[in-house]
């Protein structure tokens, strides 16, 4: 049977249902909160407050806010594509790496726009040598991509921690991290946009690469709906059966896909060591690949959501840090029990409401919204 | 007067805004057989659904056997004794027959009892009705023709005496639907009522006593069926007068322009399914590959359109060669003038969850005229689907609207005008008009002639005879993976039902 308008309107299925997924979220987090003895609305209070409430707070969430960008969107355009990308991880790690020798060789003599794009090439293009051979392997050999990109996460580890213990630490330091960037190789601060708007910041790392991710993620937008490359992506995500009738090469469509989404995700190696630390030291990337997974979902695989999904867990990073110095009953893992609960509602069980949100949009307005057939075929 | 075995009293159903069925009255005779008719989306299907207990009606009443009934699911309809055989079976592959019948209605832990009771009640409903199956065999092993016996005993197993069939001769042989009829008639005279969904009016006029024709949601009809013709049914169910043979001039035939050389395909597993065919398409002439589904036809058109690598074999089109067992792609010979409609639009010839405008250039989406540089040339895409829409009358005329809330026949239709309109020398198409509504049927046959007419070579697979013998100007019959017999359009159906099934074989197929 065929339903002509099989779809909730736009604002529903792009606002109203995350918004509701996200309540359900905070309510569930609402009674953990309470079994811990704290009050849920204080705390909730404390953590938006940690989040927006000050200048200092608003420029934490956007530093958090850029990496999650990166890597959501990593994580988005492998999906177009139909391939389960779970070593952004990783891809960013090792991309370190690239932006390390990039710094350590030209921080001395060139200046931080110079230096900046060719730190945005040397991790782009390390992230994707990174996701090359999981992809090569996927295309030609069929092992599966979310094994492959796992067991490379480890690897990355390995690697990156054996150059730091070695190679890439000064000689006389005990510290496993390269040395300290010269000021080529530090990028500005945009602490200075909040600070337009009347709030104070002392210090913090909200840096030049949230404009490089912002600008990402409007080209991702392009590739993906206004490229041939990407209408190909897509073709293929949806059936690999049509992309085979339309001419579309498998095995270069999926390493395509992977190193562009390698590519994305070792951009964000870039916001911590050069917007922040100015070294590249053990364990920078901190969880972001896996946390791109749930910004990704979130975001509808769109990069609008995406950025706005990265902003709601820069929200819940940095709120949560506030929380968890705030209320002592609130140790750091119970903040990572309501991020998972963020991730579980809003993610992993992101259909749950839909059926009752349209049923309840047929019987208020039975114009804008068709139910789907059950049983398919025919009439 | 006879008894009502089942009455539908004011029906309605909506979705959305689609009211799928409105103030539907039904009466069926218990002791007969009743077809319902009506095209793809006039509601048939809503309306056994709402019997059968997957969807709630918004109103109205059922009554089964005179008593109001209340049918919430299919619990509840097979507890008033109405069984249900789906065009797509139900059926759990590597299982067996027997533990098909009992799945679902199995009793005992260890399933001893149940499988000793359902062997002997098995035995008992062959004997009774003439459905032979081997309670043993592991159904993947069985012909479809088989298989559907098991979907018919797993219902009689549960006690229906109601049978509802949605399009069941759709995949068998002439031979093996004809059996499926012999049974039917036999269910009736032991006083099982059943209800036949179809859309093929042929089958209604063998079969049934009387027909309900449906249209657009609302039952506009109920016949006699001995008092009918297929033209009137036709007629009801479109609600205008249609062809249902197409007149086509004679064919004049030119050069050769596809030429398939010894074709040997195997499939996944490494089976033949297709076995050393050869055959030549002319300019100017439609050739239509008969046969019963998976006897290799879908394997050939793929291996012919490059989707699937072939063994062994070579294809010239226009003369020159291509290697099919190595590197043809499907893109290339899209270059080379080679167009195919696949049997599968919902998997392969569209992509179900794209706009209509981008399945508008699936495959062609290299064509310059689509591209400025890297960049998809939105405007021009949906100008061109947009002409596509018009010239071919799809609907609803949205060339924003995703795909998959088009019907089956205006599917066909955007995958039809994307191939057509590219002005390919050789056409070749799976299943023309599958799950495609009458009125429809008409506008593709004559789409097809018009290309032939054209000088286009045309080559047609179709399960259905019909569709075959009305469009080709030769016909191939394909079994197991070889092509047994040519024949004029005037061979009969009886005649190309037996090379269908293998003449021979013939036995076996029974």
């Amino acid at each position: 049977m065929s339903t002509p308008y099989a779809k909730l309107p736009a604002w529903a299925d792009y606002g109203l249902i995350p918004v509701i997924n996200l309540f359900v979220a905070f309510v569930v987090a609402g009674f953990v909160v309470l079994l811990v003895g704290e009050n849920p609305f204080r705390a909730a209070a404390v953590l938006v407050e940690g989040a927006f409430g000050r200048g200092q707070g608003i420029a934490f969430t956007l530093f958090y806010a850029t990496t999650f960008i990166f890597t959501g969107l990593s994580v988005a355009v492998a999906a177009h594509c139909s391939l389960f990308n779970i070593g952004a991880e990783g891809q960013a790690y090792v991309a370190g790496l690239g932006v390390a020798i990039v710094c350590l060789a030209f921080d001395s003599v060139l200046p931080w726009w110079l230096l900046f794009p060719l730190a945005i090439i040397g991790a782009a293009a390390v992230g994707a040598l990174w996701a090359l051979i999981p992809a090569y392997l996927q295309a030609k050999r069929g092992s599966h991509i979310v094994i492959t990109t796992m067991m490379f996460n480890f690897i990355a580890f390995s690697v990156v921690v054996y150059l730091l213990v070695g190679v890439l630490k000064p000689a006389n330091s005990m510290a496993p991290q390269t040395r300290t960037f010269l000021d080529g190789a530090q990028l500005p601060k945009l602490n200075w946009i909040i600070e337009l708007f009347g709030a104070k910041i002392r210090s913090a790392p909200f840096n030049i690469t949230f404009l490089l991710a912002l600008a990402m993620a409007f080209l991702v937008w392009v590739l993906i709906w206004r490229t041939r490359l990407g209408y190909e992506m897509r073709t293929y995500g949806h059936s690999p059966k049509a992309a085979r009738y339309a001419g579309i090469s498998e095995t270069r469509i999926i390493i395509v896909a992977m190193m562009i989404s390698g590519a994305l995700a070792g951009m964000m190696a870039l916001n911590p060591t050069m917007g922040d630390q100015h070294n590249v030291a053990l364990d920078f990337v901190s969880g972001a690949g896996f946390v791109g997974i749930a910004v990704a979902l979130m975001g509808r695989l769109h990069p609008i959501g995406i950025v706005l999904a990265a902003i709601l867990f820069g929200m819940l990073y940095q709120g949560g840090a506030e929380l968890a110095f705030e209320m002592p009953a609130i140790s750091r893992d119970m903040i990572v029990i309501i991020q998972g609960l963020v991730i579980l509602f809003a993610g992993a069980l992101e259909h749950m409401f839909r059926p009752y949100i349209q049923a309840m949009f047929a019987s208020i307005s039975p114009r804008t919204v068709g139910m789907e057939a059950v049983k398919g075929k025919g009439a | 007067m006879a008894q009502a075995a089942i009455e539908l009293i004011g029906i309605n159903k909506s979705f959305g805004a689609v009211r799928a069925n409105r103030d539907i009255n039904l009466e069926i005779v218990r002791g007969t057989i009743h077809g319902i008719v009506g095209e793809n989306g006039a509601g048939k299907s809503t309306l056994m659904s709402i019997l059968y207990g997957f969807y709630q009606a918004d109103s109205g009443e059922i009554r089964v056997g005179g008593q109001p009934a209340s049918i919430k699911t299919p619990n509840d309809a097979i507890a008033l004794g109405i069984g249900m055989v789906h065009q797509h079976f139900m059926l759990v592959d590597n299982f067996t027959v027997l533990e098909n019948v009992i799945l679902g209605a199995e009793s005992d832990a260890l399933l001893k009892k149940s499988i000793a009771k359902a062997r002997s009640e098995l035995e008992r409903l062959e004997r009774e009705y003439g459905l032979e199956v081997d309670p043993d065999a592991i159904i993947e092993e069985l012909p479809v023709g088989l298989q559907q016996r098991v979907e018919i005993l797993k219902a009689l197993y549960r006690g229906a005496e109601i049978l509802i069939l949605d399009e069941p001769t759709g995949v068998l042989t002439p031979a093996e639907a004809d059996h499926l009829f012999r049974i039917l008639k036999q269910l009736k005279e032991q006083g099982k009522t059943v209800v036949l969904i179809t859309h093929k009016l042929r089958e209604i006029m063998a079969i049934t006593d009387t027909v309900s024709v449906m249209r657009q949601g609302t039952m506009v009809a109920t016949r006699e069926t001995r008092k009918t013709t297929v033209e009137e049914l036709a007629e009801l169910m479109v609600g205008r007068r249609v062809l249902l043979r197409v007149e086509k001039g004679e064919a004049e035939a030119g050069g050769v322009k596809l030429a398939v050389k010894n074709l040997t395909v195997k499939d996944s597993r490494g089976v033949t399914m297709v076995d050393d065919i050869s055959f030549d398409v002319r300019a100017g002439e439609i050739v239509g590959i008969a046969g019963v589904a998976g006897n290799g036809q879908s394997e050939m058109l793929e291996a012919i359109s490059g989707i699937r690598r072939a063994v062994s074999g070579s294809v010239m089109l226009d003369g020159k060669p291509i290697d099919l067992t190595g590197a043809a792609d499907p893109g290339e010979l899209r270059d080379r003038g080679l167009a195919h409609v696949p049997e599968d639009r919902h998997h392969v010839g569209l992509v179900l969850a794209f706009e209509e405008n981008e399945n508008s250039i699936l495959g062609y989406h290299d064509d310059p005229r689509y591209l400025r540089g890297p960049f998809l040339n939105i405007d021009a895409i949906r100008d061109d689907a947009r002409d596509k829409i018009t010239k071919y009358d799809i609907r609803p005329a949205d060339c924003r609207l995703k795909t998959a809330n088009f019907s089956g026949g205006n599917q066909q239709k955007i995958v039809l005008a994307r191939e057509m309109e590219q002005d390919p020398g050789v056409l070749i198409v799976g299943q023309p008009t599958r799950g495609v509504d009458v009125g429809a049927i008409e506008f593709i046959h004559k789409r097809l002639i018009a290309m032939r007419d054209q000088g286009k070579a045309v080559l047609v697979v179709s399960v259905e005879l019909d569709e075959i013998r009305s469009l080709s100007d030769r016909i191939l019959v394909m079994f197991a993976g070889r092509i047994v017999g040519e024949r004029g359009p005037e061979a009969t159906e009886g005649e190309l039902g037996l090379l269908m099934a293998g003449v021979e074989h013939q036995e076996a197929a029974q």
